[in-house]
Protein backbone atom coordinates (compact mmCIF):
# COMPACT_ATOMS: atom_id res chain seq x y z
CA UNK A 1 0.00 0.00 0.00
CA UNK A 2 1.61 3.27 -0.91
CA UNK A 3 1.75 6.33 1.53
CA UNK A 4 -0.79 8.51 -0.72
CA UNK A 5 -3.27 5.70 -0.06
CA UNK A 6 -2.80 5.80 3.54
CA UNK A 7 -2.87 9.21 4.08
CA UNK A 8 -6.36 9.23 2.12
CA UNK A 9 -7.39 6.59 4.27
CA UNK A 10 -6.80 8.37 7.54
CA UNK A 11 -7.76 11.26 6.21
CA UNK A 12 -11.20 9.81 5.42
CA UNK A 13 -11.20 7.88 9.15
CA UNK A 14 -10.90 11.91 10.51
CA UNK A 15 -13.69 13.28 8.79
CA UNK A 16 -16.13 10.39 9.74
CA UNK A 17 -15.08 11.63 13.74
CA UNK A 18 -17.62 14.60 12.26
CA UNK A 19 -20.49 12.21 12.62
CA UNK A 20 -21.53 12.49 16.32
CA UNK A 21 -22.33 8.59 16.71
CA UNK A 22 -18.38 7.44 15.07
CA UNK A 23 -17.39 10.02 17.46
CA UNK A 24 -18.88 8.35 20.74
CA UNK A 25 -18.13 5.47 19.64
CA UNK A 26 -14.29 6.00 18.75
CA UNK A 27 -13.31 7.82 22.15
CA UNK A 28 -15.12 5.33 24.40
CA UNK A 29 -12.88 3.35 23.25
CA UNK A 30 -9.80 5.17 23.90
CA UNK A 31 -10.93 7.02 26.87
CA UNK A 32 -9.84 3.99 29.31
CA UNK A 33 -6.05 3.96 27.56
CA UNK A 34 -5.71 7.97 27.46
CA UNK A 35 -6.51 7.89 31.02
CA UNK A 36 -3.86 5.02 31.99
CA UNK A 37 -1.38 6.56 29.78
CA UNK A 38 -1.90 10.65 31.45
CA UNK A 39 -1.42 9.01 35.04
CA UNK A 40 1.80 7.26 34.07
CA UNK A 41 3.48 9.99 31.78
CA UNK A 42 2.27 12.84 34.51
CA UNK A 43 3.38 10.57 37.28
CA UNK A 44 6.57 9.57 36.24
CA UNK A 45 7.43 12.95 35.14
CA UNK A 46 6.72 15.01 37.61
CA UNK A 47 7.81 12.60 40.32
CA UNK A 48 11.23 12.31 38.50
CA UNK A 49 11.32 16.01 37.97
CA UNK A 50 10.46 16.96 41.54
CA UNK A 51 12.36 13.93 43.36
CA UNK A 52 15.02 12.92 41.89
CA UNK A 53 16.84 16.07 39.40
CA UNK A 54 19.60 18.07 40.67
CA UNK A 55 19.42 21.62 41.66
CA UNK A 56 20.32 24.25 38.70
CA UNK A 57 24.37 25.89 39.82
CA UNK A 58 22.20 29.17 39.14
CA UNK A 59 18.59 28.40 39.75
CA UNK A 60 19.03 26.61 42.95
CA UNK A 61 15.24 24.25 43.10
CA UNK A 62 13.27 26.97 41.23
CA UNK A 63 14.13 24.89 38.16
CA UNK A 64 12.00 22.01 39.34
CA UNK A 65 9.20 24.45 38.57
CA UNK A 66 10.37 23.78 34.73
CA UNK A 67 7.89 20.62 35.49
CA UNK A 68 5.10 22.40 35.39
CA UNK A 69 5.64 25.75 33.89
CA UNK A 70 6.62 24.45 30.30
CA UNK A 71 3.98 21.76 29.55
CA UNK A 72 1.36 23.96 30.95
CA UNK A 73 2.43 26.92 28.44
CA UNK A 74 2.69 24.55 25.34
CA UNK A 75 -0.56 23.13 25.73
CA UNK A 76 -2.20 26.80 26.67
CA UNK A 77 -0.65 27.53 23.43
CA UNK A 78 -1.25 24.10 21.03
CA UNK A 79 -5.03 23.73 22.53
CA UNK A 80 -5.54 27.54 21.28
CA UNK A 81 -4.34 26.52 17.94
CA UNK A 82 -6.87 23.22 18.03
CA UNK A 83 -9.55 25.71 19.12
CA UNK A 84 -8.91 27.97 15.94
CA UNK A 85 -8.95 24.57 13.76
CA UNK A 86 -12.20 23.53 14.96
CA UNK A 87 -13.72 26.64 14.84
CA UNK A 88 -12.82 27.21 11.45
CA UNK A 89 -13.84 23.88 10.32
CA UNK A 90 -17.10 24.91 11.97
CA UNK A 91 -17.37 28.27 9.66
CA UNK A 92 -16.39 26.46 6.80
CA UNK A 93 -18.21 23.03 6.88
CA UNK A 94 -21.02 23.22 9.82
CA UNK A 95 -19.73 20.33 11.20
CA UNK A 96 -21.11 20.43 15.38
CA UNK A 97 -18.32 18.09 17.00
CA UNK A 98 -15.46 20.37 15.47
CA UNK A 99 -17.00 23.37 17.36
CA UNK A 100 -17.98 21.49 20.56
CA UNK A 101 -14.22 19.97 20.90
CA UNK A 102 -13.66 23.97 20.38
CA UNK A 103 -15.92 24.41 23.37
CA UNK A 104 -14.43 21.67 25.13
CA UNK A 105 -10.91 22.55 25.07
CA UNK A 106 -11.37 25.86 26.22
CA UNK A 107 -11.89 25.39 30.00
CA UNK A 108 -8.60 23.03 29.53
CA UNK A 109 -6.28 25.74 27.96
CA UNK A 110 -7.46 28.38 30.14
CA UNK A 111 -6.46 26.48 32.89
CA UNK A 112 -3.13 25.57 31.29
CA UNK A 113 -3.00 29.22 30.86
CA UNK A 114 -3.26 30.37 34.29
CA UNK A 115 -0.77 27.62 35.60
CA UNK A 116 1.90 28.86 32.75
CA UNK A 117 1.30 32.21 34.25
CA UNK A 118 1.22 31.57 38.00
CA UNK A 119 4.28 29.42 38.11
CA UNK A 120 5.77 32.09 35.89
CA UNK A 121 4.92 34.92 38.42
CA UNK A 122 6.54 32.68 41.40
CA UNK A 123 9.68 31.46 39.28
CA UNK A 124 10.16 34.92 38.20
CA UNK A 125 10.19 36.75 41.47
CA UNK A 126 13.20 34.87 42.91
CA UNK A 127 15.43 35.04 39.45
CA UNK A 128 14.07 38.11 38.09
CA UNK A 129 13.30 40.12 41.11
CA UNK A 130 9.57 40.86 40.41
CA UNK A 131 6.54 38.47 39.83
CA UNK A 132 5.36 40.41 36.89
CA UNK A 133 6.99 42.55 34.04
CA UNK A 134 5.33 43.92 30.65
CA UNK A 135 7.56 41.84 28.89
CA UNK A 136 6.69 40.46 25.17
CA UNK A 137 6.22 36.69 25.32
CA UNK A 138 4.42 37.57 29.21
CA UNK A 139 1.72 39.79 28.22
CA UNK A 140 0.80 38.01 24.82
CA UNK A 141 0.17 35.30 27.58
CA UNK A 142 -2.07 37.70 29.72
CA UNK A 143 -3.96 38.47 26.31
CA UNK A 144 -4.21 34.61 25.72
CA UNK A 145 -6.03 34.05 29.02
CA UNK A 146 -8.17 36.80 28.43
CA UNK A 147 -9.05 35.23 24.98
CA UNK A 148 -10.00 32.44 26.80
CA UNK A 149 -11.95 34.00 29.59
CA UNK A 150 -13.76 35.70 26.41
CA UNK A 151 -13.94 32.45 24.72
CA UNK A 152 -16.03 30.73 27.69
CA UNK A 153 -18.01 33.75 28.51
CA UNK A 154 -19.08 34.58 25.19
CA UNK A 155 -20.58 30.85 25.13
CA UNK A 156 -22.42 30.91 28.31
CA UNK A 157 -24.03 34.80 27.31
CA UNK A 158 -25.56 33.58 24.02
CA UNK A 159 -28.62 30.97 24.21
CA UNK A 160 -29.19 29.92 20.59
CA UNK A 161 -26.14 27.18 19.96
CA UNK A 162 -25.70 28.12 16.10
CA UNK A 163 -25.18 31.68 16.75
CA UNK A 164 -22.88 31.12 19.66
CA UNK A 165 -20.87 28.65 17.79
CA UNK A 166 -20.30 31.35 14.95
CA UNK A 167 -19.58 34.36 17.01
CA UNK A 168 -17.01 32.22 19.30
CA UNK A 169 -15.64 30.80 16.34
CA UNK A 170 -14.81 34.17 15.23
CA UNK A 171 -13.80 35.10 18.21
CA UNK A 172 -11.31 31.99 18.70
CA UNK A 173 -9.86 32.86 14.29
CA UNK A 174 -8.86 36.75 15.94
CA UNK A 175 -7.39 35.68 18.85
CA UNK A 176 -5.10 33.23 16.85
CA UNK A 177 -3.24 35.85 16.40
CA UNK A 178 -2.22 36.23 20.29
CA UNK A 179 -1.61 32.46 20.30
CA UNK A 180 1.27 32.45 17.89
CA UNK A 181 2.99 36.10 19.66
CA UNK A 182 3.03 33.55 22.55
CA UNK A 183 4.93 31.20 21.04
CA UNK A 184 6.65 33.31 18.98
CA UNK A 185 7.81 36.38 20.17
CA UNK A 186 10.92 35.42 22.16
CA UNK A 187 11.85 34.92 18.83
CA UNK A 188 11.68 38.50 17.79
CA UNK A 189 11.46 40.31 20.27
CA UNK A 190 14.53 40.72 22.18
CA UNK A 191 13.92 43.21 24.67
CA UNK A 192 11.92 41.29 27.23
CA UNK A 193 13.04 39.26 30.55
CA UNK A 194 11.89 35.55 29.37
CA UNK A 195 14.48 33.67 27.94
CA UNK A 196 14.60 32.00 25.22
CA UNK A 197 12.83 28.71 23.62
CA UNK A 198 13.64 25.93 26.29
CA UNK A 199 13.33 22.99 23.89
CA UNK A 200 13.81 23.52 20.21
CA UNK A 201 14.45 20.74 17.58
CA UNK A 202 16.54 21.28 14.41
CA UNK A 203 16.08 18.24 12.01
CA UNK A 204 14.47 16.14 14.60
CA UNK A 205 17.75 16.43 16.91
CA UNK A 206 17.57 18.14 20.52
CA UNK A 207 19.72 21.47 20.67
CA UNK A 208 21.52 22.25 23.60
CA UNK A 209 19.40 25.25 25.08
CA UNK A 210 18.73 22.64 28.35
CA UNK A 211 20.75 19.61 29.76
CA UNK A 212 19.42 15.82 29.71
CA UNK A 213 19.32 16.20 33.36
CA UNK A 214 16.48 18.24 33.30
CA UNK A 215 15.37 17.33 29.29
CA UNK A 216 14.51 13.52 30.08
CA UNK A 217 11.34 14.26 33.07
CA UNK A 218 10.46 17.77 31.26
CA UNK A 219 9.59 15.35 28.23
CA UNK A 220 7.46 12.69 30.15
CA UNK A 221 6.22 15.36 31.55
CA UNK A 222 5.11 17.77 28.57
CA UNK A 223 3.83 14.47 27.33
CA UNK A 224 1.81 14.07 30.58
CA UNK A 225 -0.09 17.51 30.13
CA UNK A 226 -1.04 16.83 26.35
CA UNK A 227 -2.08 13.47 26.94
CA UNK A 228 -4.05 14.81 30.17
CA UNK A 229 -5.32 18.01 27.18
CA UNK A 230 -6.93 15.28 25.00
CA UNK A 231 -8.20 13.08 27.77
CA UNK A 232 -10.36 16.22 29.16
CA UNK A 233 -10.84 17.30 25.13
CA UNK A 234 -12.55 13.80 25.05
CA UNK A 235 -14.81 14.12 28.18
CA UNK A 236 -15.63 17.32 27.76
CA UNK A 237 -16.85 16.53 23.61
CA UNK A 238 -18.60 13.93 24.85
CA UNK A 239 -20.51 15.78 27.49
CA UNK A 240 -21.27 18.29 24.93
CA UNK A 241 -22.41 15.95 22.58
CA UNK A 242 -24.88 14.23 25.24
CA UNK A 243 -25.89 17.66 26.28
CA UNK A 244 -27.17 18.91 22.71
CA UNK A 245 -29.03 15.58 22.59
CA UNK A 246 -30.52 16.03 25.64
CA UNK A 247 -31.57 19.74 24.43
CA UNK A 248 -33.10 18.05 21.52
CA UNK A 249 -35.45 15.88 23.30
CA UNK A 250 -36.71 17.94 25.95
CA UNK A 251 -37.49 20.28 23.03
CA UNK A 252 -39.26 17.40 21.16
CA UNK A 253 -41.17 16.85 25.03
CA UNK A 254 -42.43 20.57 25.18
CA UNK A 255 -43.64 20.05 21.85
CA UNK A 256 -46.16 17.67 22.07
CA UNK B 1 10.92 11.96 51.62
CA UNK B 2 10.76 15.58 50.36
CA UNK B 3 14.12 16.94 48.63
CA UNK B 4 15.81 19.81 50.28
CA UNK B 5 14.82 22.63 48.60
CA UNK B 6 16.74 25.32 50.74
CA UNK B 7 15.83 28.90 50.26
CA UNK B 8 13.35 28.74 47.38
CA UNK B 9 11.25 25.74 49.37
CA UNK B 10 8.25 28.50 49.60
CA UNK B 11 8.10 29.09 45.72
CA UNK B 12 8.45 25.51 44.76
CA UNK B 13 5.86 24.24 46.68
CA UNK B 14 3.71 26.87 46.20
CA UNK B 15 4.27 26.48 42.41
CA UNK B 16 3.46 22.64 42.62
CA UNK B 17 0.32 23.20 45.17
CA UNK B 18 -0.88 26.17 42.90
CA UNK B 19 -0.80 23.90 39.47
CA UNK B 20 -2.19 20.81 41.41
CA UNK B 21 -5.05 22.92 42.64
CA UNK B 22 -5.88 23.91 39.48
CA UNK B 23 -5.67 20.99 37.41
CA UNK B 24 -7.77 18.62 40.06
CA UNK B 25 -10.25 21.39 39.74
CA UNK B 26 -9.93 20.81 36.23
CA UNK B 27 -10.83 17.17 36.33
CA UNK B 28 -13.06 17.39 39.10
CA UNK B 29 -15.54 19.88 37.01
CA UNK B 30 -15.37 17.80 33.60
CA UNK B 31 -15.92 14.32 35.04
CA UNK B 32 -18.88 15.79 36.99
CA UNK B 33 -20.47 17.14 34.37
CA UNK B 34 -19.91 14.73 31.96
CA UNK B 35 -21.75 11.97 35.21
CA UNK B 36 -24.79 14.76 35.47
CA UNK B 37 -25.17 15.08 31.79
CA UNK B 38 -24.99 11.25 30.90
CA UNK B 39 -27.31 10.95 33.76
CA UNK B 40 -29.96 13.02 32.47
CA UNK B 41 -29.89 11.92 29.17
CA UNK B 42 -30.68 7.94 30.09
CA UNK B 43 -33.13 9.36 32.42
CA UNK B 44 -34.55 11.70 29.11
CA UNK B 45 -34.55 8.91 26.79
CA UNK B 46 -36.00 6.24 28.72
CA UNK B 47 -38.80 8.70 29.33
CA UNK B 48 -39.18 9.04 25.58
CA UNK B 49 -39.45 4.76 25.31
CA UNK B 50 -41.67 5.06 27.95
Amino acid sequence: MNSTSTTKRLWDAFWQLANPKVFMGWSGRWLPWLVGLTVLFLASGLIWGFFFTPDDMRQGSTVKIIYLHVPAALIAINGYLLMFVGSLVWLIRRQHVSVLAAKAAAPVGMTMTLIALGTGAIWGQPMWGTYWVWDPRLTSFLILFLFYAGYIALWAAIDDDDTAADLTSILALVGLVFALLSRYAVLFWNQGLHQGTTVTFVDGAKQENISNVFFKPLLLSMVGFGLLFLTLLLIGTRSELRARRLKVLEARERMQ
Amino acid sequence: MIPDLGKYAVEVMGAYGMSFLALVLVCFVYIRRSRSVKRALIAAEAGKGA
